[in-house]
């Protein structure tokens, strides 16, 4: 796992261009799906394909092999990586060749195979430019789309200008563009064997796909003699027909453009003639083109394991965009480098690298998603990258050794854990106990947990950075406060039992009260019973077993509320999301389905009641207050975000929202000593954001408990939840 | 009124900032010649009904007239309106070297084979590539590379790309 030196050094080192790179691929994703009048329909379209495509995969592996067969090519169907890199020196030796030149492949860096010829004395090129700035720097990819997006123009110009030594020092990208492109012009002109990879293969036609923009990929077919494509099992759909979704999608996905310069659609052997550039005498159309020869080699690796396994099945529908890198937060501070394992990066390298690798990799970098959930709207194949994720990571909990600390939080963390997870996530994982011994004990708790020595015993132990201030519990909780009242709402409107969740139950207990305010004040009857913690706590440390026992515990408690016909408000948003999104996975389908369909963030519902006739004036509106939103993570992924600009607008206030996709905290994850800088640093966006000349003076709110944390250590004004403006 | 395919691709073309002229075979050979900077080479266009005689393009050159080449010309087998893509046929006669080794590619195209959506030229590459094998290169604008620091027209391909475009005269 990566410590807080070596986060710190990679943010210091590649994070700017990193950062500039992959935000910038971002909005370009933003702008170019917004250009697609069927986005969606078309993402159900490629998600669709790809079920059916690894659904069927042994069958399609057959076809493939026969279609490409009567195309005059073959197929090879690698066990691993060993397998096929043994398969493909013996193609090497066949053909008599000396270089192979290569097209840009993840899967070519995953089996390792530049190594593997290299050994039996087999020069090889990379022809992307990207990967050629990082083999002649002998570098790793950051990243699965643009290899080099850690290095900026000026490092590449001192790169080439110390190795190569031109006459005229290199500077602009341009001149860097040209010089690469006649070093390597040459060495593809006279390559015997091209190897590119396959962005997707169809089973009907054998046909390979390739999306690209340089022209390199064209070249390395079209000059040589011998065509090796290396893809993994799932790259193959079933018809040509089927790639028209992928190819409107992968693009405008990772680096925000509509279509890449060149979709190749190759079905190999090509009729292209094969050229010797010193030819002078023989027109093209007189060349051969006979002697040309296609090996498909199919990589197994892992994949089909990875089939029959329910939670990494979805792994196999990526199609290698790079959306999940460009909008996670995390990512875009830290790069591929710290945020990967041996190939792969960003979210859905959690899935890849514990389905190749295994489980010791996927550890070294799995905890650095936070489950924002930012990468599930993004990914074009609808793949719930947090999941993967959450279960990966209770995977590595199950392994983990017990710690020597382990009695120290044993009465603290009553959790269903079958292993030991690590000591600092099973203390946050179990943050109900933590809250309700904290309240039980305040004020006291609050000043015993702050006193330096408890501060220095929790970093050691469980590695809460000392720099973060702790939540205070406040003495009466919400649920208390409630059941000490006596308002009836006469004729209600709308009956609802308000959600009292761990936060606003003990900590952030005045958005509670508010917003009991603000639904009594539009005529609704409201309820706070006592109820248990929703589960996110625990699932955000991996910890799935405890999760689903929260869960149930949840759906029991609510259960008769909704029977006798009351919605139900929520006010976190991260418990929001749980019950829309993960009790799915959590809970049997006609008990998810009562809780999703029946619950309501608490702004979504105000909404709905002014919506549907409330009037406002009991509201506590203004005249054009000036107001800066920050909306939650996971909240905007529910599409939740507008409702709360709607009613503050309709309430009068003046409303800028940020536009960053987390604030940082995400829960636990800004208080860990390890990611407190990383935290910083995604949390410094936001800060830029809410302090600029417009910004500057407004009153802030956001709507998650994470994020208002965040934001009490980012700036200097007081934050609250928007239900506390309008109550 | 719908868009008719040929007035949508033109457009897309001119967003991509790629030049396009409408001809008519009368009027190509002037058209070819203002488009091209010699060395020009080039794939005969004796399907359309035009030919590159006296352009100054080398029709059907040798590997070594193609490297040296500035201006290949090849035909086209059709156009993609939405995104202003042509398909570049990889042919026994070069389509695809002639389009790729050189600075600027001119793309000649029927005015009659232009599809106005993807969907619907993955529909003709599903009925041609089971027909029999054959390969195609989907190419929107020039060939380009973020891959140095910033955005750079121009990286392995072409860094310039022509579309003419062959219409009927009208009658």
């Amino acid at each position: 796992m990566s410590d807080a030196d070596e986060l710190r050094a990679l943010m210091d080192s590649e994070g700017a261009a990193v950062g500039e790179n992959t935000r910038g691929f971002n909005r370009g994703r933003y702008e170019s799906v917004s250009r697609l009048r069927d986005y969606e329909s078309l993402k159900t379209e490629a998600r669709a394909i790809k079920e059916d495509a690894i659904e069927r995969l042994p069958e399609l592996v057959e076809q493939v092999r026969d279609t490409v067969e009567a195309n005059g090519g073959t197929v090879y169907v690698a066990e691993d990586a060993a397998d096929a890199n043994e398969y493909i020196q013996s193609v090497v030796e066949d053909r008599d060749a000396e270089r192979v030149v290569k097209s840009k492949s993840m899967t070519s860096e995953e089996i390792e195979v530049n190594e593997a010829l290299a050994a039996s004395g087999t020069d090889v090129v990379e022809t992307d430019l990207g990967e050629w700035v990082l083999q002649v720097a002998d570098e790793s990819p950051s990243h699965i789309v643009a290899p080099a997006i850690h290095k900026s123009r000026e490092t590449i110009a001192d790169l080439f200008n110390e190795e190569f030594d031109p006459d005229e020092p290199l500077e602009t990208a341009e001149e860097l563009t040209a010089f690469a492109r006649n070093q390597l012009g040459e060495l593809i002109e006279d390559a015997e064997i091209g190897m590119t990879g396959a962005n997707f293969i169809t089973a009907d036609t054998g046909t390979i796909a390739l999306v690209t923009s340089e022209g390199n990929a064209r070249k390395t077919v079209a000059a040589t003699n011998t065509q090796i494509a290396v893809a993994g099992v799932e790259k193959i759909v079933p018809s040509v027909e089927d790639l028209h979704p992928f190819v409107e999608l992968i693009g405008r996905s990772g680096t925000g453009q509509d279509i890449t310069s060149y979709v190749s659609l190759l079905t190999p052997p090509v009729e292209t003639p094969m050229v010797d550039f010193t030819d002078d005498e023989t027109p093209l159309s007189e060349r051969d083109s006979r002697e040309r020869e296609f090996h498909l080699v199919l990589i197994d690796n892992g994949r089909m394991a990875m089939r029959e396994d329910d939670d990494l099945r979805e792994t196999l529908y990526c199609i290698r965009c790079s959306a999940c890198s460009n909008s996670c937060a995390n990512f875009q501070e830290v790069g591929g480098h710290a945020f990967g394992g041996e190939t792969y990066s960003g979210g859905i390298a959690t899935g890849w690298e514990a389905g190749i690798e295994g489980l010791d990799t996927a550890a070294e970098f799995n905890d650095l998603c936070t489950g924002c959930s930012r990468c599930v709207d993004a990914c074009p194949v609808k793949i719930d990258i947090p999941w993967i994720n959450t279960v990966v990571r209770d995977r590595i909990n199950q392994d983990a050794p017990p710690s020597e600390f382990e009695f120290l939080v044993d009465g603290l963390t009553p959790d269903e854990e079958a292993g030991a997870p690590p000591l600092q996530k099973r203390f946050f994982g179990n943050f109900e106990t933590i809250a309700e011994m904290g309240t039980a004990l305040a004020p006291l708790s609050n000043w015993l947990a702050n006193t330096s020595i408890s501060r220095a015993v929790m970093e050691r132990v469980l590695g809460v950075d000392t720099r973060r201030d702790l939540p205070r519990f406040e003495r009466e909780t919400l649920v208390t406060w409630f059941a000490d009242r006596d308002v009836t709402v006469e004729n209600p409107r709308r009956r609802v039992v308000l959600y009292p969740d761990l936060y606003t139950n003990h900590v952030q207990v005045e958005r509670g009260k508010a917003a009991v305010r603000a639904l009594e004040a539009l005529g609704v009857d409201v309820v706070v019973p006592n109820t248990p913690s929703s589960g996110r706590a625990p699932l955000s440390q991996g910890m799935v077993a405890t999760a689903r026992d929260h869960a149930q515990s949840v759906s029991d408690a609510l259960d008769e509320y909704v029977k006798n016909g009351r919605d139900i408000v929520v006010i976190e948003p991260s418990d929001q999301a749980m019950f829309q999104r993960e009790y799915g996975r959590l809970l049997a389908e006609t008990e998810y389905e009562r809780l999703a369909d029946n619950s309501y963030e608490v702004m979504e519902y105000v909404y709905g009641l002014l919506e549907n006739g409330a009037p406002e004036a009991p509201l506590s509106c203004t005249d054009g207050e000036r107001v800066a939103y920050h909306s939650h993570c996971q909240q905007r992924t529910l599409g939740l975000e507008e409702y709360t600009v709607a009613v503050l607008e309709t309430c009068g206030f003046d409303v800028v929202t940020s536009d960053v996709e987390c604030c940082g905290m995400a829960g636990s994850f800004g208080y860990k000593s390890q990611y407190y800088e990383v935290s910083m640093a995604v949390g410094n966006e936001l800060r830029d954001q809410f302090t600029s000349a417009d910004t500057a003076e407004r009153t802030v709110v956001a709507s998650g408990t994470s994020c208002l944390d965040q934001l009490d250590d980012l700036l200097e004004r007081p934050t609250r939840h928007p239900v506390q403006l309008i109550s | 009124m719908p868009v008719a395919p040929v007035e949508s691709l033109v457009s897309s073309l001119d967003s991509l900032d790629v030049p396009c002229e409408r001809t008519t075979r009368d009027g190509f050979v002037e058209t070819i010649r203002s488009h091209i900077t010699e060395p020009a080479v080039g794939v005969s266009l004796g399907d359309f009904g035009v030919s590159l005689e006296g352009t100054g393009v080398d029709v059907d050159p040798t590997p070594a007239a193609l490297k040296a080449a500035h201006t290949g010309v090849t035909p086209v087998e059709f156009a993609i309106a939405d995104y202003g893509s042509v398909v570049v046929p990889s042919t026994p006669d070069g389509c695809e070297l002639v389009s790729l080794f050189v600075d600027r590619h001119v793309a000649v195209l029927d005015g009659s084979d232009v599809l106005p959506t993807v969907d619907a030229a993955f529909d003709r590459f599903g009925q041609a590539f089971r027909g029999r094998g054959r390969s195609g290169i989907i190419a929107t604008g020039p060939s380009a590379t973020a891959d140095m620091g910033e955005l750079v027209r121009g990286a392995h391909g072409p860094s310039d790309v022509h579309v003419v475009v062959l219409e009927e005269t009208d009658e």
